[in-house]
């Protein structure tokens, strides 16, 4: 198993490697080159000459992409034009609103989707099954943006039943231990505040949660017609065991396996950054930095934001490999 | 051979599945099938691919499904009758009164779970065993089967046991609450000749004695000659002939029998002689309403059997032993006059059946009892 860990950990060295050079030659492919970005577009040739002289622009292409690697591998990744402050500080200060809002969108996806898709299999051709079906085709095409947009202007603008922006409301004056708003909330005893943190993640979460719900809940059916026909199943049947021991033990445990597979695919994306969903919901998270930076030419931010998110996917990805050992044991010996 | 004292554990009378599928025409997998098994007794249903023989030991167990299955005739354990009874009461006759072993031990245990939980919920469901206790009884249990080492066992999941321990793991499974009747569908099929031969064995030692009566469903000769009292040979879902396991291998009366026996490979025939099959595919039937089913694959075959109803039984008494047949023109008493004229056969079997009663445990069903 520690071979195994440390293999994966070394694959991401060649991933992270050309991920970089991407995102650098990107960088300097863009027209008028960082220094037209940071300026603006009226800058004079000399403050150009002089961006350039300080961020060392002026070597060759080659060193400058090993001093960033250089300066990269010690966690600095410049500081952000729009902030002034480290990249790094600006990342640690947003990812957890994105962990809150991915852990939001998943209890959604999960809670709702591996019932549903139960029932659906249970019931197989029957109105449960077709309505799930028609229901997740619709929630895999649903664009995101869209679905955001009706679910605030409905609930936030309309009935005013749920916050429609922000991670809590700016009258409550919170304490941030660990930035993440609701276990924050609980380690200060200000329940109130984390309760509101609460609110103004259903919304985004819902938004957010909607593909991965569908898919798990196809996954969870197909898995689960799948495993009722297998021999082991019959085998339990033949045993006369009661239903719910067969349900429980041989049917579920193992119709599972595909489905916790998928969750964890699902949630190296979702915290990758929902760019819509934050964007929709002004949601502070990672994504809604990252949309900021585009349209502010925030390059060393986004640079660095989308090098540690690379990071974070292969490390979620890992620890779906893992966990699946755990849930398997065939995988686990093998 | 075990004698049939004693009122029988399992009798099957008149059992039919049909197969609906939604625009599709009914299929018939089982028709008509009628046998009885005697408590030490061990019966085979023989038969190839496609013939009924697992659909007919489903339906005994109550494990086809719901929709679109039609089960009809009698089956009954102990007296009980299995047919309509509730899922609630099968479910406790299940694993406690009835049990069955599987064709391909892996894919019939579950990958997820430990082999000791696999049994211990056997014996937590039946014998209200749980705990230290149950873990016991489960040692004792892979033990009885010849599992080497078997409290470590309990650990293991099934992919970590070979292909016979795997066997072993579900016969210990099935016998954990000493059921009175043991089905094994084709127990040996996916596994290695010489432990086929060990799985035989066990399931000969753990039968022998103890009074649990045993099903025995393959399609290998084999095992029949190996283990079984009687022999129920099936095809296109209906029996065509019984006999004990002595006067079915010297005299095959059915072609189907004969050409069954026929096709196995021999090690005293010459290299490079051909091996006698039996023309043709199990596909190649009429529906029994139309003649018989073999015909078309039949060397004996003639008009008759395709023209009218040839489901006629003709219960034989030779030599003191138990017989039945479903055939009109069937082969001689050996199998070496195989390709004698079919007609003589058929008066002579006709007259020595006049007015002798069959003495069968199992009866024809007489839904075509048309006597020749």
């Amino acid at each position: 198993m520690l071979r195994f860990i440390v293999r994966r950990l070394l694959q991401l060295i060649p991933i992270l490697l050309g991920l970089s050079l991407l995102l650098f030659a990107w960088l300097r492919a863009l027209p008028g080159g960082p220094a037209q970005a940071a300026l603006g577009e009226r800058a004079t040739p000399a403050k150009i000459a002089e961006y350039n002289e300080t961020f060392g622009l002026n070597e060759s292409i080659v060193v400058q992409y090993l001093k960033f690697l250089g300066r990269a591998v010690q966690l600095d990744f410049g500081t952000s034009t729009r902030t002034g402050r480290p990249v790094l500080d600006e990342f640690l200060d947003r990812f957890p609103g994105t962990i809150e809002l991915t852990v939001a969108a998943l209890v959604f996806a999960i809670v709702i989707g591996i019932p549903l898709g139960y029932v659906a299999a249970r019931r197989h051709g029957g109105v449960v099954d077709n309505t799930a079906i028609i229901a997740s085709l619709l929630g895999v095409t649903i664009p995101v943006f869209f679905l955001a947009y009706l679910l605030r202007l409905l609930f936030a603008v309309q009935l005013g039943w749920l916050p429609g922006s922000g991670r809590q409301d700016v009258r409550i004056d919170a304490t941030h231990i660990t930035n993440f708003y609701v276990l924050d909330g609980l380690l200060t005893r200000e329940f109130d505040a984390s309760w509101d943190a609460v609110l103004h993640l259903v919304l985004p979460g819902i938004a957010l949660g909607t593909i991965p719900l569908a898919i798990i809940v196809r996954i969870t059916r197909a898995a689960v017609l799948d495993v009722v026909n297998e021999d082991y199943v019959r085998t339990a049947n033949a045993k006369g065991l009661s239903t719910s021991v067969v349900r429980r033990r041989h049917v579920v445990r193992n119709a599972l396996l595909p489905v916790s597979t998928t969750i964890g695919l699902q949630t190296g994306l979702l915290l990758s950054g929902a760019v819509l969903t934050e964007t929709v919901f002004a949601f502070g998270g990672v994504g809604s930095a990252l949309r900021q930076a585009i349209s502010d030419r925030d390059y060393s931010l986004l640079q660095g934001f989308i090098l540690i998110l690379a990071v974070v996917y292969v490390l979620v990805n890992l620890l779906v490999d893992i966990s699946y050992g755990l849930l398997d044991p065939r995988v686990r010996t093998r | 051979m075990t004698g049939t004292s004693g009122s029988p554990v399992l009798e099957v009378d008149d059992l039919a599945v049909q197969f609906t599928r939604r625009g599709e025409q009914p299929t018939r997998a089982v028709d008509g099938v009628s046998f009885s098994v005697a408590p030490g007794e061990t019966i085979g249903l023989v038969g190839e691919s496609g013939c009924g023989k697992s659909v007919t030991s489903l339906a005994i167990m109550g494990l086809l499904p719901q929709r679109g299955v039609q089960v009809t005739g009698s089956v009954r354990l102990d007296g009980t009758e299995l047919l309509g009874a509730g899922p609630r009461t099968l479910r406790t006759l299940r694993g406690k009164d009835m049990a069955m072993v599987f064709q391909d031990p892996l894919s019939s245990l579950n990958p997820t779970v430990t082999v000791g939980t696999q049994v211990t919920e056997v014996l937590a469901e039946h014998r209200d065993m749980t705990g230290r206790a149950a873990q016991d009884e489960a040692t004792e249990l892979l033990d009885r089967v010849g599992i080497p080492d078997p409290r470590r066992r309990l650990g293991e999941y099934p992919h970590q046991l070979s292909g016979g321990m795997r066997q072993r793991a579900l016969i210990a499974m099935a016998l954990a609450c000493s059921p009175r009747l043991l089905i094994a569908d084709e127990p040996t099929t996916a596994l290695d000749v010489t432990i086929q031969a060990q799985i035989l064995e066990l399931l000969r030692e753990l039968v022998q004695g103890s009074g649990t009566a045993l099903v025995m469903i393959t399609h290998d000769l084999g095992v029949v000659a190996g283990l079984c009292d009687r022999v129920h040979v099936m095809y296109a879902g209906r029996v065509i002939e019984t006999a004990d396991r002595r006067p079915l291998f010297a005299t095959p009366r059915h072609p189907y029998t004969g050409g069954l026996l026929g096709s196995v490979p021999r090690l005293d025939t010459g290299r490079g002689t051909p091996l006698t099959p039996i023309r043709g595919s199990a596909r190649d039937t009429i529906p029994w309403s139309q003649g018989c089913a073999f015909a078309p694959r039949c060397d004996n075959a003639e008009d008759d059997c395709l023209t009218e109803v040839s489901g006629s039984t003709v219960p034989l008494e030779a030599d003191g032993l138990r017989r039945e047949l479903r055939c009109r023109h069937p082969l001689h008493a050996t199998p070496a006059a195989a390709g004698a004229p079919a007609g003589a056969t058929a008066a002579s079997s006709a007259g020595a059946s006049a007015g002798s009663p069959s003495t069968g445990s199992s009866s024809w069903s007489s839904s075509e009892g048309q006597q020749s």
